[in-house]
């Protein structure tokens, strides 16, 4: 009998103690909702556990919800349902869509809100740039940043009689055009194949040429957008990889990246147009040839190319949370971005730096001597400061814009339609679709 | 003729009894659906704070939109394609395995497996078979005969591949009543007219057929409205609605615009229209076809 009370008043005072002692010392916690997975979500976990040992007044929880858009619906549901995350990692062709939402708190704003005195001129420009609003303040923090570069075979370079390309200078397309000649005359299937068609051969093309991909400087500023990419430089752009498919310089490999990966790693295609995250893939699938890394072709009309656009996503944080948890959230953007989370950041995934001070601790410490074709896409997304056409995108159904891009130009591709009028639908349609999102907001 | 009833003495116990089953009717499936038609009226952003009321301006622009309309297409033709497909393999596997002597049970078990399988893990099975890359079928398609294999980029390709993927497990569900409707023929009749000398090709249209009338016209009616909705999963799996949309069945569409592109107006129209068009073949199937029909007994 006594012996059943003691062990019932054990337990009770166990009980107590326990739920009693974290009311007094539990950390604020901070929820964030994001889609790496794999070796990235392995990265994000290790820079959440520095940041939760780094101090005890908050505690981050990353929790992986699935792919961009799952992501995305993830953060719709919660917002309707009253149980947003702090912070949703969104995709950059959502960008629009999170702005006006009416549902976020400007990253400006709250670094600001919290005592963050931040100097955004210490900060990649180009990076920064693709989500901040008309009047410069920057809405979204960007997170993993990658930008369009082209892989070679350099293998099959030497077997052409083709010298490596310059990591600095970028070839012109009519030398590209040369290029993927002789590649196909010394016995290469095919030339070039791309991924992602809209956002490297029409979004970067515009970006890198100073050509407006949509008015109201690509939509940054007004809603009463309308898509322009029916205009005779990009037409001839198009126009002339259709021509070269005619001798297989260039042949179309499928919408993602998927199929033109596959294309490049089975040698058939010497050339590769993709996101810089295709260099860890790269590195783990290519086992029997050498390959390296460019930068985009540019014309030979564009004397001065400017900065391509990246891709990739950003982290927003969602307002009408309790006030003193942002304290926590804004300690967390700012440790994201010191240099130590960003160098780390960089080495393990690829993405770039967003820090002037990252990018030069990492040059400082020879990284980029070990392996140059990681600066490659550094260096040609800060060739040159963005003027307001290219800095990037801001368009409403964006996703579905895209969509609409690649359908048009598959219709090219198999002979369906001329390229100016594969543009001019394409045009048409978007803007369809950008008249319908205007009515949602007016 | 004395019919089967259960009398209960309490006037509310049936009530009672069925209250959980509507209760869960009512919440999963009438409220959502309500709910999807008072969102197909308006056009909102996709966290909610924006909402208008918009008539019928969002199922104008469905009809508007060639990409809808050739979805319409692509639908019509996949449910046409999977719908024969399985109910001919079906009715074929069922009228051989009724005529085998060995194994019949054994065989029977092998075939109705199938149909446990998931339809998105029967998509990914033959993406192991038909991937252009790495599919097993694909290679010796390529290396013994050449053929230029790539659901990836060639649409019929790829439709061909969905086909397969949807109606292999369907064949499966159609065995199975098949198989449980020619027990019902008597084969007295089937004996009678091998001894008139009818062949089996003349016995199998004449009578056993006509006699499966009403099994076939309910296998068809549940394999239009399998090919129409149970196979996202595949679609999911293995195309993703591509290449350049060619694979986008409606069902498809509805999650692809709703989820991906976060236009839930349009979304919730194109539920609506859905429902509005499995309801009239549904109706029609049933004014037109069930006439034909002549049931035993």
């Amino acid at each position: 009998m006594l012996k059943k009370r003691l062990v019932l008043m054990s337990v009770a005072i166990a009980f107590f103690s326990s739920i009693a002692v974290p009311a007094f010392a539990a950390p604020t916690e901070i929820s964030w909702w994001h889609a790496m997975r794999g070796a990235r979500g392995e990265v994000v976990q290790q820079i959440v556990d520095g940041f939760n040992s780094s101090q005890s007044d908050f505690k981050v929880i990353a929790t992986y919800k699935g792919a961009y858009d799952e992501v995305v619906n993830a953060g719709v549901a919660a917002v309707r349902a009253r149980k947003q995350p702090h912070i949703l990692q969104a995709f950059e062709v959502g960008t629009q869509t999170m702005m006006l939402s009416g549902a976020i708190y400007p990253v400006h704003e709250l670094m600001k809100d919290n005592g963050f005195d931040v100097d955004w001129s210490g900060y990649l420009q180009p990076v920064l740039s693709y989500y901040m609003n008309a009047e410069g303040n920057l809405m979204s923090m960007p997170f993993n940043s990658s930008t369009p570069v082209m892989y070679y075979n350099v293998d099959l370079f030497k077997k052409a009689g083709l010298a490596p390309l310059s990591k600095e200078t970028p070839v012109t397309w009519d030398e590209l055009g040369e290029i993927t000649k002789k590649l196909v005359d010394s016995g290469v299937p095919g030339g070039l194949v791309t991924a992602w068609q809209s956002w490297t051969q029409v979004e970067n093309y515009s970006a890198i040429h100073n050509i407006p991909f949509a008015s109201l400087s690509n939509g940054y500023e007004g809603l009463d957008v309308e898509l322009m990419i029916n205009n005779p430089k990009v037409v001839n752009h198009i126009a002339r990889l259709k021509e070269w498919m005619a001798d297989k310089r260039f042949y179309y490999g499928g919408q993602k990246y998927q199929g033109p990966k596959s294309e490049f790693i089975a040698q058939n295609a010497g050339l590769y147009i993709d996101s810089i995250s295709g260099i860890a893939k790269l590195k783990s699938a290519v086992k029997d040839f050498n390959w390296d890394v460019a930068p985009l072709p540019v014309e030979s009309w564009m004397k001065e190319p400017q900065n391509s656009i990246i891709g990739g996503a950003s982290l927003w944080v969602f307002q009408g949370l309790p006030k003193k948890d942002y304290k926590g959230v804004a300690a967390f953007l700012s440790y994201l971005a010191n240099t130590k989370s960003q160098v780390l950041w960089h080495k393990e995934t690829g993405y770039f730096p967003i820090t002037l001070k990252a990018y030069d601790q990492l040059k400082q410490e020879g990284y980029y001597a070990e392996s140059p074709y990681q600066e490659v896409g550094i260096k040609q997304l800060t060739r040159r400061n963005p003027t307001k056409i290219s800095r990037g995108l801001r368009l409403g159904y964006f996703v579905q814009i895209r969509n609409i891009i690649n359908e048009e130009l598959e219709l090219v591709w198999n002979d369906s339609k001329t390229p100016q009028q594969a543009m001019d639908a394409a045009v048409e349609r978007s803007n369809v679709k950008l008249r319908e999102f205007e009515r949602i907001y007016k | 003729m004395l019919r089967k009833r259960s009398y209960f003495k309490s006037k509310t116990l049936p009530y009672l009894l069925i209250l959980p089953q509507v209760l869960v009717t009512l919440t999963f499936f009438y409220w959502p659906a309500a709910q999807g038609l008072v969102s197909s009226f308006q056009i909102s952003d996709p966290f909610g704070l924006r909402t208008q009321f918009v008539w019928f301006d969002n199922f104008i622009a469905l009809f508007r939109d060639p990409l809808y309309l050739k979805s319409v297409g692509i639908t019509l033709l996949f449910s046409g394609s999977v719908a024969a497909l399985s109910i001919c393999s079906g009715l074929f596997l069922a009228t051989m395995a009724n005529r085998i002597l060995k194994f019949k049970s054994l065989t029977r078990t092998l075939l109705i497996w199938p149909y446990a399988v998931a339809p998105a893990i029967s998509g990914v099975l033959w993406l192991f078979l038909l991937h252009p890359s790495y599919g097993v079928v694909s290679i010796s398609l390529k290396n013994w005969f050449g053929l230029d294999w790539n659901p990836l980029l060639d649409s019929n390709d790829a439709m061909l591949m969905i086909v397969l993927a949807s109606s292999w497990k369907q064949i499966s569900y159609n065995f199975v009543f098949f198989v449980a409707g020619l027990q019902a023929i008597p084969n007295s009749l089937i004996e009678a007219a091998a001894m008139d000398g009818a062949s089996p090709f003349r016995r199998f249209w004449a009578i056993v057929f006509p006699l499966l009338a009403p099994t076939m016209f309910f296998v068809t009616v549940m394999n239009i409205i399998f090919s129409f909705f149970e196979t996202f999963g595949v679609i999911h799996t293995v195309t993703q609605g591509g290449p350049g949309g060619s694979t986008n069945i409606l069902v498809y569409k509805v999650y692809q615009d709703g989820f991906i592109g976060l236009n839930l107006g349009s979304s919730a129209a194109q539920s609506i229209v859905l429902m509005g068009l499995i309801i009239l073949i549904t109706t029609l199937q049933f004014k037109y076809v069930e006439r034909k029909i002549h049931y035993t007994g």
